[in-house]
């Protein structure tokens, strides 16, 4: 047997040997947690139109969207968001609250290396993947919509 | 595996383990064995403003407790060999500044612990040095940054993962005094059946584990029988579980005498998933549980195999499989070794 043919069996023997997991109660509690942050997040939104009735619907959405953000930072902050994390899964990443989780927690963590070298530039060690994708793919929808 | 032999060396002139430390965080101050651990943090900073420094202080507690154990004064320690997790062992060296010892840095991953006594016992036993002390440590916070996210990223851990131990140990060897004798050690060697997954060590370290204890047991012409107690470092419950298929694929049967420090540390329903993992995690129960079980005689002869994943945090971003290691010490009661000496000799007087 070559090593080749050893490594290939041993990995298919430990995928074998890995419980597998269930994803009905990871999608259920993805489903209502991350159901839930819109919910509120639909809340914040209103109540914004109902108490600035001259307020644009386009501006009501920027401020949720802030509000939002804000949450998942000051939760982040507090080491409250990653123990919902654990069992929201998707239900929390999927919401903006994931991506400012995503930039809250290394800038947390990495300011004892300092504020530039540490906090600043490892903020987007995460979400920096992200930013750039999110860039690149509006890019290209600018440009077929340009073509049109 | 199959040219195994020569991996062991045996150590004649008793290297004993004179006293030993154990401290650990909160976390596993609540586990299944925190009536045994020396002392236990309240809180992962330990007093300090980075977890880095709380595991150098972590680290110098355990050397300056051990010392105190074993009734020397610091003054008597005359080498501390030392390893830990993070990019060039600062953590070790970095303790080793606050001891007027020479020191030499070890790295063997998650092996550390046997792989510091395996080094120092043949020191002790050669007569080089006295009161040698072997020391690791990891922690929980410094590990997660290094290998892989932010504590307070809002991520799920895979099923197959670990936790990294938050703790230090520390063995203080010698050949005078009164300890456990250090009988034995197999040095490991480096294998890669090709995971390369990182969230999946127990997988990654069984076969290193399986082709030291095949060699342990070959050299030695033992079977795992012999021993009391047979335990790996930081397998887990799945590596743990390899590891039993892989001995049998290989015609030894791993009896109920075998266990993991990596599934005992914790209890039940701290979710940790597949057990407990770094340098610490067998360091403290080795220098918590065993030693202690070994001294009040529940255990005569342990084979203590700690086993650990040699990856970077580089190696893993570029795609290469992991290699991992395991080195084995045996530890006997000093009533079980000079049982057993004497028995030899009867045996040969009886023959002439």
């Amino acid at each position: 047997m070559t090593e080749i043919e050893r490594n290939e069996r041993y990995n298919k023997y430990v995928e074998a040997k890995i419980a597998k997991t269930h994803a009905w109660p990871s999608l259920f509690n993805a489903f209502w947690i991350g159901g839930f942050i819109c919910v509120l997040g639909q809340i914040f939104n209103d109540l914004l139109l109902i108490w600035f009735p001259t307020m644009a619907t386009q501006s009501a959405w920027t401020f949720t969207l802030i509000f939002l953000i804000f949450l998942a930072s000051f939760l982040t902050g507090l080491g409250v968001f990653d123990k919902i994390a654990v069992y929201a899964g998707a239900g929390t990443i999927v919401p903006i609250t994931g991506f400012s989780n995503s930039i809250a927690s290394p800038a947390m963590e990495f300011k004892n290396e300092g504020i530039v070298f540490g906090m600043c530039a490892k903020m987007f060690v995460i979400a920096g993947p992200v930013i750039v994708f999110g860039t690149v793919a509006s890019m290209i929808v600018g440009l077929i919509y340009l073509f049109l | 595996m199959s040219d195994s032999k020569y991996q062991t060396i045996y150590f004649k002139n008793k290297p004993k383990i004179i006293g030993f430390y154990s401290i650990v965080g909160p976390k596993e101050g609540k586990g299944s064995l925190k009536e045994y651990f020396d002392y236990i943090m309240k809180d992962d900073l330990f007093g300090e403003k980075t977890y880095e420094k709380a595991e150098r202080k972590m680290v110098e507690q355990a050397v300056m407790g051990a010392v105190y154990n074993a009734n020397i004064t610091p003054k008597e320690l005359q080498l501390f060999l030392s390893g830990d997790l993070l990019n060039q062992i600062v953590t070790s060296s970095f303790a080793a500044r606050s001891f007027d010892v020479p020191y030499v840095g070890l790295f063997g991953a998650c092996s550390t612990m046997a792989e510091s006594l395996a080094v120092g016992a043949s020191l002790v036993n050669a007569g080089y040095f006295n009161n040698v002390a072997c020391s690791t440590a990891s922690h929980f916070s410094t590990a997660e940054r290094q290998f892989r996210y932010p504590l307070e990223l809002g991520n799920q851990r895979p099923p197959t993962s670990q936790w990294t131990v938050t703790g230090a140990g520390c063995c203080i060897l010698s050949n005078k005094g009164d300890g456990p004798v250090i009988t034995s050690a197999t040095f490991g060697k480096v294998t890669d059946f090709g995971i390369n997954d990182v969230n999946n060590m127990g997988s990654v370290m069984a076969p290193g584990a399986a082709s030291t204890l095949i060699a342990h047991f070959n050299d030695t012409n033992t079977t795992p029988d012999d021993y009391d107690l047979i335990v790996t470092g930081d397998l887990g419950k799945l590596g743990s579980e390899i590891l039993i298929d892989l001995m049998e694929d290989h015609g030894f049967k791993m009896g109920v005498n075998y266990n993991d420090c990596g599934q005992i540390i914790y209890n039940g329903k701290q979710s940790v998933l597949m057990g407990g993992s770094g340098c610490g995690c067998s360091a403290t129960v080795l220098n918590s549980y065993i030693l202690k079980k070994i001294k009040n005689g529940e255990y005569k002869k342990v084979l203590f195999v700690a086993t650990g994943a040699l990856l970077s945090a580089t190696s893993t971003q570029q795609g290469d499989t992991i290699p991992g290691i395991a080195h084995a010490v045996v530890i006997e009661s000093q009533e079980n070794f000079d049982n057993s000496k004497k028995n030899v000799k009867s045996k040969k007087r009886s023959k002439k």
